[in-house]
């Protein structure tokens, strides 16, 4: 955990179609349901399956008034690893922000790879291993959420776990739902790194 | 406010622009006219193509008979007596 | 919930983009007519609203219709028929609707708009600025701007009893920022259904063209004689709406506990420089100001709510000890000393023989960012052009001048 502060701004880099909107929504959904208060948007683009893309989260437990895209991360989430090569995914980031790559690759081996300043603490977990193994696709976009919330500390996991089911129960269904918990769980407990 | 006038008044605007409705029966365009349209029973074969062209709704029919015309609306514009095959109406001066 | 007045009414915080609190307004008042064409980035209102529409949570007449020309047109007939009749756009949507939105207003039909403010084509964007809405801002609508999705479900709530009070009837937009406000996800405290309903009432139109009983007609005819003063009678329907909206707001802080004012000032008593801003921009404006001050810095905002009637007299009243005022325009008025905000504001200095100096700051077309350095570095111009006593200039924020032919 990086421990627990009072405001934090979140940005997410995936690829248009692999859930990073989702995963930032679900994220401000369970912290306003705390009681918090939070943003969530998208990068405004016009979105094209498998562009680069931004999906954005402000938390806080002041009211949040500033209304644009985040510049200066506390938290940076690669959904795909080769966003490195399109993006600067590192853009603005600062001495505490922290970084959680899905990669199979450790944190040390991300680190080295592409050049992160020691002060920045890098995460990473195999949510795409996780995807697989329970969807046999990459929705890598819920067990990267489970990640984010154990390292973030600030939110309820259950009360993302709510904002899930109440998300996908009519799309997915019992066993589907369920399944997504599960990616959440597997995710929250195989991030490595800090 | 904004109600609609029951009685039309000259120089008072209604907001929006709404009116009593059908007061175009209050507005006698007859005295509008110069020529008056008079009608041949004889030629009319009562085709009924006057009624069909008369902008003002002045011809006056009944039981399918073309009887003449409501002089209080004909504003004698001469387009039932150009429309007219049998050249039963002609244009009379009004002085 | 704003301090002091504790509300009365229950509510409900849920997580809504501006877009859903639109939806969620028109949910609870439950308009006997909406039409609407889908246009970004209005169209998850629409689509939002569609959706009530066919879990059968209202009972609205929705109307397909083939372009924004004939929703509007749509709206206008229903409205003329007593209905109380709503729709919604963006940009070009707007921009195709124009001849109809002068119409919907001098035919004095109080139908809310939802404007979901986008830049206008070419090149073509659909991304956020007001240029949209201020090609329509002279033509007799009342207009609300929102800073943030719960603004954006107060506005609407106001907008059906500041139009159809019967000193106004005029139409009422309420705009939002496109994407920034329409497709953010925020926290809003939604009233309880029963509150929307009774605080909005029953609409009583003046007229019924269906009333075959009382027959009446619509769409006059007015010549040289009598076209000035329908439009005279407009201009002063919009007069007298301010003192509607005075009463209307108060009487939502009064059961609500929620403020609203025409213009909502922030830290602008003691204040040297002022900026003056619109939608979602006025809380990065209120952060920075903040961050101002802790370095001593005698600066404040003014947050626009009300930007049609634009009653410059309360402008005035709040800026007691301004030196100089940075308007910040999210549209370009091209062609002429300034833009729409400015020229508001210009004029009304002028005009109350108050002599302050004053800058344009274009910023945001086209959805550019506009971030809290943005801000720093606006004010930094600010100050060094009141030092300098440096009026009337238009400077553009965030602009690349490199991307610049010449």
């Amino acid at each position: 955990m990086v421990g627990v502060k009072e405001f934090y701004d979140i940005r997410i880099h995936g690829r248009a179609g692999q859930g990073a909107k989702t995963a930032a929504q679900l994220l401000a959904e369970a912290a306003i349901d705390i009681g918090m208060y939070a943003q969530s948007f998208p990068e405004f683009g016009a979105e094209r399956t498998g562009a680069p893309m931004k999906a954005y989260s402000r938390i806080s437990k002041d009211k949040i008034s500033v209304h644009y895209q985040i510049t200066k991360p506390d938290v940076v989430v690669v959904m795909d690893e080769s966003l490195f090569h399109a993006e600067n995914v590192l853009e603005g980031i600062k001495e505490d922000s922290c970084i959680i790559v899905n990669t199979s690759d450790s944190p040390d081996t991300v680190r080295k790879k592409y050049n992160i300043p020691s002060n920045v603490k890098v995460y990473t977990v195999n949510a795409t291993k996780i995807a697989l193994d329970l969807f046999g696709k990459n929705f890598a976009n819920i067990p990267l959420l489970g990640a984010t919330v154990k390292i973030v500390g600030i939110i309820d996991p259950e009360k993302v776990k709510e904002s899930i089911r109440k998300k996908f129960i009519k799309k997915l269904g019992e066993e589907g739902v369920n399944k997504n918990l599960l990616a959440f769980d597997k995710g929250m407990s195989e991030i490595i790194g800090g | 406010m904004l109600k609609v006038d029951k009685e039309i008044v000259s120089f008072s605007i209604n907001p929006g622009g709404y009116a009593k409705g059908g007061t175009s029966l209050e507005n006698k365009t007859g005295g509008w006219r110069s020529f008056r349209p008079v009608l041949n029973k004889e030629k009319c074969v009562n085709c009924m193509i006057c009624w069909l062209n008369c902008p003002d709704d002045s011809i006056v029919v009944k039981d399918g008979q073309m009887l003449g015309f409501d002089y209080d609306y004909c504003k004698g514009c001469s387009l039932c007596s150009n429309v007219c095959p049998t050249k039963a109406i002609s244009m009379v001066p009004e002085v | 919930m704003s301090d002091g007045v504790v509300s009365k009414v229950s509510v409900v915080r849920k997580a809504l983009t501006g877009a859903q609190a639109a939806a969620e307004v028109m949910r609870q008042v439950e308009p006997d007519v909406v039409a609407a064409y889908p246009i970004t980035p209005q169209t998850p209102i629409v689509q939002e609203f569609a959706q009530f529409v066919a879990d059968g949570l209202v009972n609205t007449e929705m109307i397909q219709v083939e372009s924004e020309h004939s929703a509007l047109s749509a709206v206008v007939g229903a409205a003329m028929s007593g209905a109380r009749a709503m729709t919604a756009t963006s940009s070009q949507g707007l921009a195709l609707m124009w001849e109809v939105v002068a119409i919907a207003s001098s035919m004095r039909l109080p139908i809310v708009m939802n404007i979901v403010n986008r830049a206008i084509s070419a090149p073509l964007n659909i991304h956020c600025d007001h240029s949209d809405a201020m090609a329509i801002r002279d033509l007799g609508w009342i207009m609300l701007f929102s800073e943030n999705p719960q603004e954006v479900y107060h506005n609407n709530i106001v907008a059906f009893r500041i139009g159809e009070h019967p000193d106004v009837f005029l139409p009422v937009a309420v705009n939002q920022d496109g994407f920034i406000t329409s497709h953010c996800v925020e926290a809003v405290d939604v009233f309880e259904d029963s509150f929307v309903k009774n605080f909005v009432g029953e609409y009583k139109a003046p007229y019924n063209i269906l009333d075959f009983d009382n027959p009446i007609s619509a769409g006059e005819w007015a010549m040289p004689s009598h076209y000035f003063e329908f439009r005279v009678d407009m201009k002063k329907a919009m007069d007298r709406s301010v003192g509607v909206i005075e009463k209307v707001f108060e009487e939502f802080y009064k059961e609500t506990g929620v403020k609203m004012d025409f213009f909502e000032a922030y830290k602008t008593e003691d204040a040297e420089i002022v900026f003056v801003v619109m939608n979602s921009t006025a809380g990065t404006i209120r952060y920075v100001v903040d961050k101002l001050r802790e370095k001593g810095k005698k600066v404040g905002v003014i947050k626009v709510r009300v930007y049609r009637p634009f009653v410059v007299e309360k402008f005035l009243e709040l800026i007691p000890s301004a030196k100089f005022i940075a308007v910040m325009d999210r549209a370009l008025s091209i062609g002429t000393t300034g833009s729409p905000l400015y020229q508001d504001i210009t004029s009304g200095l002028f005009a109350n023989k108050r002599i302050v100096l004053v800058n344009d700051y274009i910023y945001g077309l086209g959805g550019r960012d506009f971030t809290d350095d943005d801000a720093y570095e606006m004010y930094e111009h600010a100050e060094y052009s009141l030092k300098e006593g440096i009026s009337g200039q238009i400077v553009y924020v965030g602009l690349n001048p490199n991307l610049l032919g010449r």
